[in-house]
C-alpha cells in the first residue's frame, strides 16, 4: 500500500465531486424539508429526470419534432433541464402534495417514494441500467488541467465549482435578502407569514419546485461524469440520506459543509481501505447517533 | 381477533393448495407474514421504517447458509435465520429510535444499506448470485419438504404461528403500552411507561419476526438472493402494509397477497411493474390511506355502529395521525 501525499490528495478532489453532488442534493432536501415538512423521495429521481432531460433533449428531442438538427447542447441543457423538472416539481406539489399537508409527515415520504417508483420504472423500460454516456460534453471542458499535485479533469474541477456555485448562491440568497427572510419567516411559522399577506401557498409551491431543480441541475452536471441511466439516483438518495442525518437539517450551510466533507472522506476511504468506501458514510452516521443524535448541525424538534 | 376469523383463516389455508399452485400460496404465507411483522411496528407503533428488507435478507442468508453449509434441518435454520434477524434489529432499533419520525425512516434505510453491502460484497454471501442450491432438506429430520404439498403445510405452520404471535402480542398489555405511544408519545412517557424501551422491543419483535419470513422463503425458493435484501423489498413491504390497511390485524395479509399477486400477473411486462407499484402507493396515499381492511371496517362500523361499540384501532389511528 502506498500511501503518498498526491495520491491522498487526488482521492481528496475526486472525492470532492461526489462531495458537491452531496451537498447539493441535500440543499435541495433541506430547503423542501423546511418549508414543507416532508423529505423528498424523489429527490433522487429527479436528479435521475435532470439527466435525462439533459441526454434526449442532445440525442432524441429534434428526431421527435421533426426537426434532426436540433440538438440540445449542454449549456442548453444546463439552463433547461432544472426549468423543465422544476415545473414537473411545481405540478407534483399542486396536484397531490398539497393534499397531504395536513396529515403525518410519514405520509408526503410514502408519496414521493411512489414517485420515485414511477419515474425510475418509466425510463428502465426504455434506457438500460448499465447506463448511456453522455454525448455532448463541451469541447471546453475536456482533458484535464494541472493542479500541482495532479492532472485533475476539467470537467471535474467544473462541476465541483459549479455545484458549489449554486450551493452558495442559495446559501446567500435564503439567509441575505428578503424573500429568504419570507423564507425563513414561513419555516417558523406559516400562519403568521399569511397572516402578513405573503401568499404562502405559492411560496411553498416555488420552493418545492426549486429544490427539486437543484436536483435536477445536479444531474446534468452529473451527466458528462457518470454515464445516465434509469438507477443512477437510487443509490445516491440512500447515501444523501445519511448525509443529511450526519448534517441534520437545521442550517443550508451545514448541508453544504457536510455533504462536501463527507464526500472528501469517502474518496479518502478509497485510498485507506478501499472496500469500506461505500458503507463509510453509514458507518459514520452510526457513530453521529451515538454522540449527537441531532446531527452536527441539527436542533432537535 | 375473534373465533370465526381464526376458524376460517386456518380452514382457507389449509384447503387453498387444491386451488392454487402451493409454491405460490408459500410465496404469499411468507410475504404476508413479513408484512404482518412489519405492521407490529408500522400499525401499532407508528414507526415507519424503510429498511425492512434487512432482516428479511439478512436472514434469508443465515438460514440459507446454515442449511446449505451446515446442514441444519429446515425448521431450525429458520428459527436461526429469525434469531439473526433479531440481533440485527436489536442493534439497528437502538440506533433508530434515537431519532423521531422522518429520520427513523431515513436512518433504518441507511442502516439498511449497509446489511445490502455486506451481501453483496461479503465473501460467504455469493455475491451478485446469492446463495443457490439451498436443500428444502426433512423438517424435523422427518419430513421430506421436496414434496411440495409437504412444503406448503410446513410454511402454513410457520405462517400461522408467526400470525398467531403478533395477534397475541397485539392483544397483550405489551400491546396496549405500543398503542398507547403510536396515538400520544408524551402521555404515555408520562404515564411512567419507559416509552424507549417498548419501541426497542417491538423493534426486535418485529426484525426476528420478518426475518423467519425471509428465512422460510429462502427454504420455499431454495435461494437467498439480493432483492431479499434490497431498499425496494422494504418499500414493497411498506406498500402491502399500507395497501392492506396499517394498524388492521388482516390487512397486511390481504395487501401482501395483492402486492404478490399484481407482481406475478404482471411479471411479462418488465419495468412497468415497477410503475405500477409506484402508482398504487400514489393511490393509496391520496385516496385510500385506510387500505382494503381498514376501508372494509369503516365501512361496516359506520353501517352498524349505532348500536355496537367496537374497539378495534384503525380508525381511531387514522383520525389521529390525520390532525398531528
Amino acid at each position: 500500500m502506498s500511501l503518498s501525499l498526491n495520491a491522498i490528495l487526488a482521492q481528496a478532489m475526486l472525492g470532492l465531486t461526489n462531495g458537491a453532488f452531496y451537498a447539493i442534493l441535500s440543499l435541495g432536501l433541506a430547503v423542501i424539508f423546511g418549508l414543507l415538512n416532508i423529505i423528498n423521495f424523489a429527490h433522487g429521481a429527479v436528479y435521475m429526470l435532470g439527466a435525462m432531460v439533459a441526454l434526449i433533449g442532445y440525442s432524441y428531442l429534434g428526431s421527435w419534432i421533426g426537426v434532426p438538427e436540433l440538438q440540445a447542447g449542454f449549456w442548453w441543457a444546463l439552463a433547461l433541464a432544472p426549468l423543465v423538472v422544476g415545473v414537473f416539481g411545481m405540478i407534483i406539489e399542486r396536484t397531490m402534495l398539497k393534499r397531504l399537508y395536513q396529515l403525518d409527515h410519514l405520509y408526503g415520504l410514502l408519496l414521493t417514494f411512489g414517485i420515485a417508483l414511477v419515474l425510475q420504472g418509466f425510463f428502465l423500460n426504455y434506457f438500460s441500467t448499465g447506463g448511456t454516456p453522455y454525448p455532448a460534453t463541451p469541447a471546453v471542458l475536456k482533458g484535464a488541467v494541472d493542479l500541482g499535485f495532479m492532472y485533475f479533469p476539467t470537467y471535474r474541477l467544473f462541476a465541483i465549482i459549479a455545484s458549489l456555485a449554486v450551493c452558495f448562491a442559495t446559501w446567500y440568497v435564503i439567509e441575505r435578502t428578503q424573500i429568504g427572510a419570507l423564507l425563513r419567516a414561513g419555516t417558523e411559522n406559516p400562519n403568521l407569514v399569511q397572516a402578513f399577506g405573503v401568499n404562502v401557498p405559492l411560496m411553498v409551491t416555488l420552493t418545492y419546485g426549486f429544490g427539486v431543480a437543484l436536483a435536477a441541475f445536479a444531474g446534468v452536471v452529473a451527466a458528462p461524469i457518470y454515464s445516465i441511466s434509469p438507477l443512477m439516483g437510487a443509490d445516491l438518495i440512500i447515501i444523501v440520506f445519511a448525509v443529511v442525518v450526519i448534517g441534520g437539517m437545521g442550517s443550508i450551510m451545514g448541508a453544504i459543509v457536510t455533504g462536501l466533507s463527507l464526500g472528501m472522506i469517502e474518496g479518502l476511504t478509497k485510498v485507506i481501505y478501499a472496500p469500506a468506501a461505500n458503507t463509510v458514510i453509514f458507518l459514520l452516521m452510526v457513530l453521529v447517533l451515538l454522540i449527537r443524535p441531532a446531527g452536527l448541525f441539527g436542533k432537535e424538534r | 381477533m375473534n373465533r370465526t376469523l381464526w376458524v376460517i383463516l386456518v380452514g382457507a389455508c389449509l384447503i387453498a393448495p387444491f386451488f392454487v399452485y402451493p409454491v405460490f400460496l408459500a410465496k404469499l404465507l411468507c410475504f404476508g407474514l413479513f408484512a404482518c411483522a412489519f405492521n407490529l411496528l408500522i400499525g401499532y407503533t407508528g414507526l415507519l421504517s424503510f429498511g425492512h428488507a434487512a432482516f428479511f435478507g439478512s436472514a434469508a442468508y443465515v438460514c440459507g447458509y446454515l442449511a446449505r453449509d451446515v446442514g441444519l434441518t429446515p425448521e431450525l435454520a429458520i428459527l436461526s435465520g429469525g434469531l439473526a434477524a433479531g440481533a440485527i434489529g436489536y442493534v439497528f432499533g437502538a440506533l433508530a429510535i434515537r431519532r423521531q419520525g422522518i429520520y427513523f425512516a431515513m436512518i433504518t434505510l441507511a442502516l439498511a444499506q449497509i446489511v445490502f453491502f455486506i451481501a453483496l460484497k461479503a465473501p460467504i454471501t455469493g455475491g451478485e448470485d446469492g446463495l443457490q442450491g439451498v436443500p428444502r432438506g426433512n423438517a424435523l429430520g422427518l419430513i421430506d419438504l421436496n414434496d411440495t404439498m409437504a412444503m406448503y403445510y410446513f410454511v402454513m405452520t410457520v405462517f400461522l404461528a408467526g400470525f398467531w404471535l403478533i395477534a397475541r402480542i397485539v392483544d397483550s398489555p405489551f400491546g396496549q403500552v405500543l398503542k398507547a405511544i403510536r396515538e400520544n408519545e408524551p402521555r404515555a412517557l408520562s404515564l411512567g411507561f419507559n416509552v424507549a424501551r417498548y419501541k426497542h422491543m417491538a423493534f426486535v419483535l418485529s426484525a426476528a419476526l420478518a426475518g423467519v419470513a425471509g428465512a422460510t422463503k429462502t427454504i420455499v425458493f431454495q435461494f437467498a438472493s439480493l432483492p431479499d435484501a434490497s431498499w425496494h423489498l422494504s418499500g414493497e413491504v411498506v406498500l402491502m402494509t399500507l395497501l392492506g390497511g396499517l394498524g388492521t390485524i388482516l390487512g397486511p395479509m390481504v395487501g401482501a397477497f395483492t402486492v404478490v399477486s399484481l407482481q406475478s400477473e404482471l411479471s411479462g411486462f418488465g419495468s412497468w411493474v415497477t410503475v405500477a407499484i409506484g402508482l398504487t402507493f400514489i393511490v393509496c396515499v391520496l385516496l385510500f390511506r385506510r387500505g382494503i381492511v381498514g376501508e372494509l371496517e369503516h365501512f361496516f362500523r359506520k353501517r352498524f355502529s349505532t348500536v355496537k361499540v367496537d374497539q378495534k384501532p384503525s380508525v381511531r389511528h387514522e383520525s389521529t395521525t390525520e390532525t398531528r
